[in-house]
């Protein structure tokens, strides 16, 4: 049923710069992209609603920010220093735990907050039309502001302990390194998590589970050497330990893991992006 | 969207249809149409028709399962008001989150930021987190925003269909503000009386397809008479499938009497008649409020006649069926084609049974108010009248001093 009767065609016309947009079932790379840098405000606003929103009517505020990882690295430094003996190489306690602790705790809250991004924010999905992206993407990014504060209390910790060092200034690539790792998992998880929802459940196990499995609590060292290969197949592994090695002076810089990781981290992305462009055109119907 | 494929599914098996297409059930097919731009489109339909469908594939909320869409300009979509509110956020917080969301730069959003306050009529809480806001002031703020988004196209959904008597014409006043300023709208809405004043042309979908298509008059018009497809006196109303409302209360049927309600009659211009709906109660009810509505043929609300604005309070209706009347005097209304819409309800917007546009009802010549001759630009009622010359210094009169129209109470 065409339909080109032009009742009244009006005498406004459109700028030629207009944007243009035709529907077809896949958008170019570049499409996709382009779509996205016209979003990016939109981006910072979402990061900056949830970062906003976490502790309005609090008392503590954004101290809470840094009482996790202090008040973990305490009890770690008890249960592991004291009641199990872990052997940290000669590197204060605190300092062992903290530095790996805070970008633990990236991981497992941007995991945990990206992965149910796309759910929790179902109804502006449902009425609001932007790059899907965007959701896990300002997930990743609430989470820096929380490693930044800690990250200044890791500062006074070290000039405390005299282990300051100019190595700390790699932790801008590897803050990059570990964002990007953490945002190809939350991408994969929250697009998976539309369809099933046992997504959302399985994550804290998951978290759980893969903390054990990254040095966090103990250095790389204690692993016996049959299974140090298992635990470098943990992209984290490497990135945690490299976290490590820019603290303490005394630990070599494991080039090999941190290759692994990088690897494993651009691998995830690909995989992350790819599979997510092809399903978002129906999670409005499915969210 | 769920509810529309619910509703697509009642209809599709009522209907017989080929056994391929069983299994499938579309939500919009073959629609196909243009639209220029400064045109404001309207578009009508019952309740999972199939619009809010078709508003979503052009706010590319959701893609097409076939067939393609082809959009230049800048499209703003208001499918709700208050789009990304967060309880937590002030509301000039908010503003700018919403303003983000449906399009606008932050700084478009600080230069209109007082336009924005201003409109929304809540400057002095502009600061406080709206969870503390009523519901009032959180759709003002909401269509504050919307009023104020800069795009080519702007595509709204039945946003008007909330909010209270003054919202409703502050809305209606910045639509057709939208209209003069040569923007492109695309507008969903049940208020025909808005399509049919807003938009330059309008569609008609039902059942995810285009049924008519045109000058919003004619469609509005093709629209309401597929509705209530006979005017018989009597109409049984327990199939009527567009009704929504608790269910505590159901019409089943109406009928038309005369005064006396004696016999069923059609009713003319000046009559007075009665107007009997049968219900049944399906458990004991305080307080029950029974009402109709009469709109012309192209929608425009002529009447509300209520119990409540009547004064006929009911303390308790009991379980079981029976009937309510309502006697109507001196029917004013010009000859021509009416639709009544029915409601039973309990003050607090608590709805038994809603039925729109159920009943069509014919109004008849008579000369009751007049001879009925050279009435030009539709008007809707009459009124009892009559006319009288003033002295004239000289010369005498040609023609009867008074005259006065039947009806009159000279």
């Amino acid at each position: 049923m065409t339909t080109a009767a032009a009742l009244a065609p009006s005498s406004a016309t459109l700028p030629a710069s207009a944007e243009e947009y035709t529907s077809s079932n896949s958008p170019t790379l570049l499409d996709s992209a382009r779509d996205l840098w016209s979003y990016r405000e939109l981006f910072f606003y979402l990061a900056w609603r949830d970062i906003t929103i976490r502790y309005r009517q609090t008392i503590l505020g954004a101290t809470w920010a840094v009482l996790q990882p202090l008040i973990t690295m305490l009890v770690f430094t008890f249960l592991f220093g004291v009641v199990v003996k872990v052997d940290r190489g000669g590197i204060p306690a605190p300092i062992f735990y903290f530095s790996a602790l805070l970008p633990w705790m990236y991981f497992a809250a941007t995991v945990a907050s990206a992965g149910n991004s796309l759910v929790s924010n179902g109804d502006l999905i449902k009425k609001v039309y932007f790059p899907r992206l965007i959701l896990p993407g300002a997930g990743a990014l609430v989470g820096l502001a929380d490693m930044a504060i800690g990250a200044v209390i890791l500062v006074g910790m070290m000039s405390y302990y005299s282990v300051l060092s100019w190595r700390l200034i790699f932790w801008l690539p590897l803050t990059v390194l570990l964002f990007a790792f953490s945002f190809g998992i939350g991408v994969i998880l929250s697009a998976l998590n539309v369809k099933y929802r046992d997504v959302r459940h399985a994550i804290p196990f998951l978290i759980q589970i893969w903390m054990f499995l990254t040095p966090v609590i103990y250095p790389t060292k204690a692993i016996p050497n049959q299974f140090r290969l298992l635990l470098a197949l943990n992209p984290l592994s490497g990135i945690i330990e490299a976290f490590r090695w820019t603290v303490a002076p005394s630990v070599p810089l494991d080039r090999s893991s941190l290759s692994l990781s990088i690897g494993a981290t651009i691998l995830v992305l690909a995989i992350g992006t790819i599979y997510f462009r092809r399903v978002e055109a129906y999670f409005t119907d499915i969210v | 969207m769920l509810r529309e494929v619910l509703v697509n599914l009642f209809r599709s098996t009522l209907r017989k249809q080929p056994k391929e297409d069983r299994q499938i059930l579309w939500a919009l097919r073959d629609v196909d149409f243009q639209l220029q731009a400064g045109e404001v489109l309207g578009i009508v339909g019952r309740n999972g028709a199939g619009k809010s469908t078709l508003l979503k594939i052009l706010s590319r909320i959701t893609r097409p399962t076939s067939g393609s869409i082809r959009v230049r300009g800048k499209v703003a979509s208001l499918l709700e008001v208050g789009t990304g509110f967060h309880e937590e956020l002030t509301g000039r917080e908010n503003i700018y989150l919403s303003g983000c969301i449906l399009g606008m730069a932050k700084k478009r959003i600080d230069a209109k930021l007082d336009e924005i306050v201003a409109f929304s009529e809540i400057e002095q809480f502009i600061d406080t987190p709206i969870k503390r806001y009523s519901s009032g002031m959180k759709m003002r703020l909401g269509f504050a925003v919307a009023a104020n988004l800069e795009s080519d196209i702007l595509i709204v959904d039945e946003v008007l269909a909330v909010g209270d008597g003054e919202f409703q014409r502050k809305c209606l006043r910045a639509m057709s503000d939208l209209h003069s300023s040569g923007r492109t709208v695309l507008f969903v809405s049940h208020n025909l009386a808005a399509v049919h004043s807003l938009c330059s042309r309008a569609i008609w979908i039902d059942r995810g397809c285009v049924k008519g298509e045109g000058k919003p008059a004619d469609v509005i018009k093709s629209y309401l008479a597929a509705f209530s497809a006979t005017d018989d006196i009597v109409r049984d109303l327990t199939e009527v499938a567009d009704r929504s409302g608790g269910g505590d209360i159901r019409f089943t049927r109406i009928e038309i009497l005369t005064a006396d309600r004696t016999s069923s009659a059609a009713v003319s211009c000046g009559d007075s008649f009665v107007v009997r709906l049968y219900f049944d109660a399906k458990r004991d009810v305080v307080q029950p409020i029974f009402g109709l509505d009469i709109q012309t043929s192209i929608g425009i609300m002529v009447a509300q006649v209520h119990t409540h604005n009547s004064g006929f309070d009911i303390p308790l209706l009991r379980a079981g069926s029976g009937h309510i009347d309502v006697r109507i005097d001196d029917l004013n209304l010009v000859p021509g084609r009416y639709i009544l819409s029915l409601f039973a309800a309990n003050y607090g917007h608590i709805y038994h049974d809603v039925l729109p546009n159920c009943v069509a009802m014919e109004v008849q010549t008579s000369n009751r108010y007049g001879l009925m001759r050279g009435l030009q630009k539709n008007p809707i009622v009459m009124f009892a009248s009559s006319w009288e010359m003033g002295q004239r210094r000289n010369g005498s009169h040609s023609l009867p001093v008074q005259a006065s129209l039947a009806g009159s109470r000279s």
